[in-house]
């Protein structure tokens, strides 16, 4: 384990965060470039709960942020607001300095924000390969009709998405599974799977629902690495959602704590280990010691 | 090279058009000896009909997921589409029946496929159940509409009236299509052979667009609707392709039905029409298409064989389509499967543990 804390460590040290918190988490070196994400006073009503409120948050272009809370806080809520899958009561989103106000989910994934899901979504009687090309679909187009008539650009497209999904299945040495039908995998290859499938979308913004839940402490640090992997070589933002705090705190550059829908807390790891808020709202109230 | 080397996939696609090829030939090897009876080869040419319909359809429930219930309407917008080209064309001096039925099954699924099409983008709003009841009614209001249509054609070209027959306005000319009577006088002019070339071609159809970007992105949306929308798949558009495309080749296959009989009539396109054609997706499994192949022909040669008891044939399907869902839970038949299985695929281990554990998906 020491292994990662030191990598961690070392990154930590090379990328600045800027110190104020509640403004501002974004690593140094993404500050001069447009954001991959900005939420300005996003919100969403159920009835007449306010599940998220007034939440900002920018992310810059290649960093790893967290968002942890408690059961309940609305983290997940948050992410199927930046996929729309809820449409936001209010605010605003924007992906790569474009507004995603009217877009459906797979219009805001073609934008650059591709997903994992806290309860497995897998296609689960394609095959692994066919999970990773479906994942492409967007990245190489060829017609029904060139399909139907096996023209030659049918061909050429069929080793192009093989090819290519062998590649993105490599990153989690999952190329030997290729052929195995999704549903059948164990538990923590779906997960990996999911991310590989999402990737498959090119994205600027990868958002990580519980990516280690159900996963044991090696594979945890295992994904943790691929985590960071996945963010040096593809240049992208990550945002994940996680309840392993050691995860959190190691890989995460900048931290976003929700609780009843509100960010009550921002800043990097070490500012939000102190916060008292967070404390606070993980743990509860310290009662007062009468004198 | 074995054929078990082969991928799964493409091992399937060889069976599929195996069994197709092989039923063909052996039928005319069959009847070149004269063993066939006359009643069974009768039915030779409505067999690759329904063959036809239960691999289409087999493309939206099966592939797409999709409960449909309205087949029989867009296989009698072919029928009926394909006996008035008909009808135009013997009328425009074309003689060759090869033609004939090329250009009808042509512009009958063409006409199907719209129709599919324009029905397809109010139900695609809709999912499971709704969807199902749906299409049933879009199946019955097609019925209803051929119910009242009357075509004609004369020297001066097409005539339409949706009143009667007298209402056209022709004092010489043939009626084509004559409302509830259905189309009277067809040219019989489906062979087997034709209704071979067309199975064939459905199953080619079907299954080079299951294993291509398309397909895929049709099986995704069935396994999983919203994972398909997080990856960027327009959902609408795929179901809606699964639709139409198999609303043209339900076109086809009517075209064929009905240039093997002299008349056709709406009301045999009814609801028990499209169950028939469900019952052999059902049977043959869902998403199978060698499957839905074998027991669309099977279904239709068994009243056939068993003619005696044709009239109780309405419930043999109901005690087929009871046994198929009921079979298939029993423990002595999932053992049987189990070790057929394994003996089959010895050489192909099995994936690792399945999922274990993990959080019940909605």
């Amino acid at each position: 384990m020491s292994k990662f804390t030191d990598f961690a460590q070392r990154r930590r040290e090379s990328t600045k965060m800027v110190p104020v918190p509640s403004v501002s988490i974004m690593p140094e070196r993404d500050l001069g470039k447009a954001p991959a994400l900005e939420c300005l006073h996003l919100g969403i009503d159920f009835g007449g709960l306010k599940a998220v409120d007034d939440f900002n948050i920018t992310v810059g272009r290649t960093e790893i942020c967290g968002l942890i809370g408690p059961n309940g806080a609305g983290k997940t809520t948050v992410f199927n607001l930046l996929t729309k899958v809820y449409a936001p009561t209010r605010g605003t989103i924007m992906v790569d300095g474009q507004d995603t106000a009217g877009l459906d989910p797979a219009r805001v994934n073609r934008l650059g924000v591709a997903r994992t899901f806290q309860n497995i979504r897998l296609f689960n009687t394609l095959t692994v390969e066919e999970n990773v090309a479906v994942g492409l679909h967007n990245q190489h187009h060829c017609g029904m009709a060139t399909s139907i008539l096996r023209l030659p650009h049918h061909w050429k497209s069929e080793k192009l998405y093989h090819e290519r999904a062998l590649e993105l299945l490599d990153i989690f040495d999952m190329a030997g599974l290729a052929d195995h039908e999704a549903g059948s995998l164990p538990y923590g290859a779906q997960r990996r799977l999911e991310i590989v499938r999402a990737l498959a979308t090119n994205p600027k913004l990868l958002l990580l629902d519980e990516p280690a839940a159900g996963m044991n402490p090696s594979e945890t640090a295992e994904l943790m690495e691929n985590i960071v992997k996945i963010r040096d070589r593809f240049q992208i933002a990550i945002m994940l959602i996680e309840h392993d705090m050691n995860l959190v705190m190691n890989i995460c550059e900048g931290i976003c704590v929700l609780n009843f829908g509100k960010i009550i807390a921002k800043g990097t790891p070490e500012e939000i280990q102190r916060n008292d808020a967070v404390i606070e709202a993980y743990l509860g109230k310290q009662k007062e010691v009468e004198a | 090279m074995g054929i078990n080397m082969l991928k799964p996939q493409t091992r399937s696609t060889i069976i599929t058009y195996a069994i197709v090829i092989v039923a063909f030939v052996a039928v005319t090897l069959l009847d070149a000896m004269g063993l066939i009876s006359h009643s069974l080869s009768g039915q030779l040419v409505p067999i690759c009909a329904y063959v036809s319909l239960a691999v289409s359809l087999n493309l939206v429930v099966g592939v797409s997921g999709e409960l449909s219930l309205g087949h029989a309407g867009f296989m009698s917008v072919g029928a009926f589409t394909g006996v008035v080209v008909a009808g135009c064309l013997t009328r425009f001096g074309i003689e060759s029946e090869l033609v004939l039925f090329v250009l009808s099954a042509v512009v009958g699924a063409a006409a199907a496929g719209i129709i599919g099409f324009l029905v397809g983008i109010p139900v695609m709003r809709l999912r499971g159940d709704y969807l199902a009841i749906v299409t049933l009614a879009f199946g019955e209001i097609i019925k209803n509409l051929l119910n009242i249509l009357y075509v004609g054609v004369d020297d001066a070209g097409l005539h339409f009236s949706m009143r009667d027959s007298g209402s056209l306005g022709m004092s010489q000319g043939t009626i084509l299509i004559n409302g509830p009577k259905g189309a009277v006088g067809i040219d019989k002019i489906s062979t087997f052979a034709l209704g071979i070339v067309l199975v064939l071609i459905t199953v080619a159809v079907v299954l080079n667009l299951m294993h291509s970007r398309d397909g895929r992105a049709i099986m995704a949306v069935r396994d999983n609707r919203i994972a398909a929308e997080s990856i960027g798949i327009n959902v609408t558009k795929y179901r809606l392709m699964a639709f139409t495309v198999a609303s043209a080749l339900a076109g086809a296959a009517g075209v064929l039905y009905a240039m093997n009989y002299s008349t056709v009539v709406p009301s045999q396109f009814d609801f028990n029409q499209s169950i028939l054609i469900l019952v052999y997706v059902v049977l043959g499994g869902m998403g199978n298409i060698s499957g839905s192949i074998v027991s669309a022909a099977f279904l239709t040669v068994l009243p056939e064989v068993l003619r005696p008891i044709n009239q109780y044939r309405m419930l043999l399907y109901a005690i087929v389509l009871i046994l198929v869902m009921v079979v298939p839970h029993l423990k002595v038949y999932q053992r049987a499967a189990e070790s057929l299985r394994r003996r089959f695929r010895k050489d192909s281990p099995e994936p690792a543990v399945a999922a274990e554990g993990g959080e019940a998906d909605e």
